[in-house]
């Protein structure tokens, strides 16, 4: 708490705008950088779709691949925001201010980018759009209920206009910040966003309900998306290794790990892109590194679980497949860099405290656990689909395509891209929040140490 | 979740006598050509991306030189309580009330979800646009759709041929006699190990192979799916006994 500074509203203004009002040097040759695996990784899309879907290394066991795995991985980080900004924002978790809207952010893009995988997986996707979207209520043709590729869409487009409402609602009154230090075609930009702040009273006690309504309305959507994810796999008996009973649970806490890790990553690069070395402080690093061991351990102990319970039941075929996945070249080498990367060497070093507050050991161990968390989903899907029981005629092994590693490339380079757009336009640290967080900020004396305490919320 | 429709006079099986299968991939041919399926081209194997409804299964089991092969031909096996069928968000894969799982091309928008939720790995994705060489072209089966790349497709157990004696039957107003149907597969089986009929009729040849005493289903114990295909255990002569398949079920 020693780190924190007190700070006038204009030096928080100052600071906070600075990528906004004017663009900062590198912005441009790294959206350049960015946009060159945006523009051919749509390229490639394309030419996937013009082709068939016989270009990626899919075959007949293996029918879902590199495209399911990363549709989960991005979907596991979408948990970001909403454990960020409802979760924490419950508990009032003071550290959490500065965080809220980047992680709101990664949520929507993450989403969206997740939206896509499905629909490049399907090859065809205006047919996807076309049965699935519009109801046929015409000739009275419906979806499947029963399909939990019917419940995705649902849970994934709620939780999409939940935190994109979340996301704007928290925008509103730095809007009209922006709104009034612009001008020309900016400033008529910010005035319609900004929906007519002027930050009375009346409006102040609206946006906060509204914020914190949705904070509480979305905590359902916390447990269920990621659950009705596991359900694509946890419904299916035929497959080895998809049919667990743990998976609703698994997913939705390796999901917050690989989350909140994404958090992590992207404040270090906020921290070193805008230099915002008054707001994003390691204590931030700090809280969040101990927040995820126990979620880190909590995961780790529901993938022993899983492995447990498969054990468990005996059954021939599944010990095989676990023997493939633990044991078998070059399936040992994945498990061994998923423990390593999702679990080991992470919380190794966050057990320290030294490491938890370096920025540069927090960035790249959070690097290392979503390597292995979306290694953790390949793990998952692929084994148990090349070594269908017990028809061994037609057990298969799968190498993705060059074209599937680089729509998996593009996928990266697109959610920063959007993230980076974003940021142009509108402040990635919420300045009311800051501005908040100052005024609940005092100072008082314990024995010889004047340190700063943080009254509650509520009062 | 098993639709017995009490309606339909009809529930179509198959029987499949494991010891009168010599592997001739005789079927296979005949309904690649029945049912419009592009040509299996030798990367196609190498890629695991041929269509084969109806493939033949080779096993060795024993120790050299005591070596046997066994051949099990494997098929749709049309479940009544088929993993399929639930899965697909968009009912492109359903059940007839007599008793068929079949596919409509036209609302598969190619998840393959049905794929995997199949334990018998008999359902096929189009992974390309199918091709054929020019002098097939004329040779395609009019009764059949040609699929499209993106779609799944299966064993229909030539309900082409089906319909068409059905109807034949019913306008010169005659019974259907057992034999009367088979499709492809059963007919171009030279050892009559493929046996197609009707389970309602008590006395068809059907009902009478799947109430053998060597008769089993598909991993049916494991996964409750009731398959609609029955496979006669093969008669090991060595050991005077019929040996089973894998986890396989008497009737």
């Amino acid at each position: 708490m020693q780190q924190r500074r007190k700070l006038d509203q204009k030096q928080i203004n100052q600071e906070l705008l600075s990528g906004n009002l004017k663009t900062p040097k590198w912005y441009i040759p790294t959206m350049l950088f960015l946009g060159f695996f945006v523009v051919t990784g749509f390229a490639t899309i394309l030419y996937m779709f013009n082709k068939g879907l016989g270009v990626t290394g899919l075959s007949r066991p293996v029918y879902w691949g590199l495209f399911i795995t990363t549709f989960v991985f991005w979907v596991g980080i979408s948990h970001a925001g909403i454990m960020i900004s409802a979760i924490l924002r419950l508990t009032q978790a003071e550290w959490r201010r500065p965080v809220t809207r980047a992680a709101e952010l990664l949520t929507v893009f993450s989403l969206l980018t997740a939206l896509f995988f499905p629909l490049m997986h399907a090859g065809r996707p205006w047919r996807i759009v076309y049965w699935l979207m519009p109801y046929d209520f015409a000739r009275g043709i419906w979806p499947n209920v029963r399909s939990p590729l019917f419940w995705d869409p649902i849970a994934i487009g709620t939780y999409l206009t939940g935190s994109t409402l979340f996301l704007y609602i928290a925008l509103i009154p730095d809007l009209a910040v922006l709104r009034d230090r612009t001008t020309g075609w900016q400033k008529v930009f910010y005035t319609i966003l900004a929906l007519g702040w002027r930050g009375n009273p009346r409006q102040w006690l609206l946006q906060a309900v509204a914020g914190i309504l949705l904070s509480a309305l979305m905590l359902p959507i916390f447990v269920s998306v990621h659950s009705i994810v596991s359900w694509d796999f946890a419904i299916t008996p035929s497959v080895e290794g998809w049919h667990s009973t743990i998976f609703a649970p698994y997913f939705v806490i390796g999901a917050v790990h690989s989350g909140v890790s994404a958090v992590v990553t992207m404040m270090a690069l906020m921290r070193w892109l805008w230099k915002w070395n008054n707001h994003i402080r390691p204590e931030h690093f700090d809280a969040l590194a101990r927040l995820l061991i126990v979620v880190a351990t909590a995961w780790l102990g529901c993938t022993f679980l899983e492995l447990i319970f498969s054990v468990y039941g005996r059954e021939a075929p599944e010990i095989a497949l676990r023997e493939l996945m633990i044991f078998t070249w070059p399936w040992n080498l994945l498990f061994i860099i998923f423990l390593l990367t999702g679990y080991i060497i992470p919380v190794g070093f966050w057990i320290f405290k030294k490491a938890r507050n370096n920025i540069v050991i927090m960035f790249w161990t959070s690097i290392l656990v979503n390597v292995g968390m979306w290694l953790e989903r390949f793990l998952i899907i692929v084994p148990g689909l090349a070594r269908k029981q017990p028809f061994t005629f037609t057990w298969e092994a799968y190498t993705p395509s060059l074209v599937e590693w680089y729509i998996l490339v593009w996928s990266f380079a697109w959610v920063s891209f959007l993230m980076l757009l974003f940021a142009r336009f509108f402040p990635l640290i919420p300045l009311f929040e800051t501005k908040e967080s100052q005024v609940f900020t005092s100072e008082t004396k314990i024995g010889r140490a004047t340190v700063p305490v943080i009254y509650r919320e509520e009062d | 979740m098993v639709t017995e429709n009490k309606e339909s006079k009809f529930k179509w099986g198959m029987a499949v006598d494991i010891d009168k299968c010599t592997g001739c991939q005789a079927c296979v041919l005949a309904c690649q050509s029945e049912n419009n399926i592009p040509i299996n081209t030798e990367k196609n194997f190498k890629n695991a991306r041929a269509i084969e409804w109806i493939r033949v299964e080779r096993y060795w089991e024993g120790e050299f030189p005591d070596v046997k092969a066994k051949f099990i031909p494997i098929l749709c096996q049309h479940c009544d309580n088929a993993p399929c069928e639930p899965v697909c968000p968009v009912y492109a894969t359903y059940h007839t009330t007599e008793g068929l799982n079949v596919q409509v091309y036209n609302r598969c928008v190619g998840t393959r979800y049905c794929a995997n939720g199949c334990p018998y790995l008999v359902r096929f994705f189009n992974y390309w646009e199918p091709e054929w060489p020019e002098s097939l072209k004329n040779h395609l089966n009019p009764d059949v759709t040609v699929r499209s790349r993106g779609i799944m497709e299966k064993c229909t157990m030539c309900i082409q041929r089906i319909r068409r004696t059905t109807r034949n039957a019913k306008k010169n107003d005659e019974e259907l006699k057992d034999g009367d149907i088979s499709p492809a597969c059963v007919d171009a089986c030279p050892t009559d190990a493929l046996v197609f009929g009707n389970q309602k009729d008590e006395n068809s040849k059907v009902s009478r192979m799947k109430n053998d005493k060597r008769s089993y289903t598909l991993l049916d114990n494991n996964l409750q799916t009731s398959p609609n295909i029955f496979y006669l255990a093969k008669i090991d002569h060595d050991k005077k006994e019929s040996t089973h398949h894998e986890e396989g079920k008497h009737h």
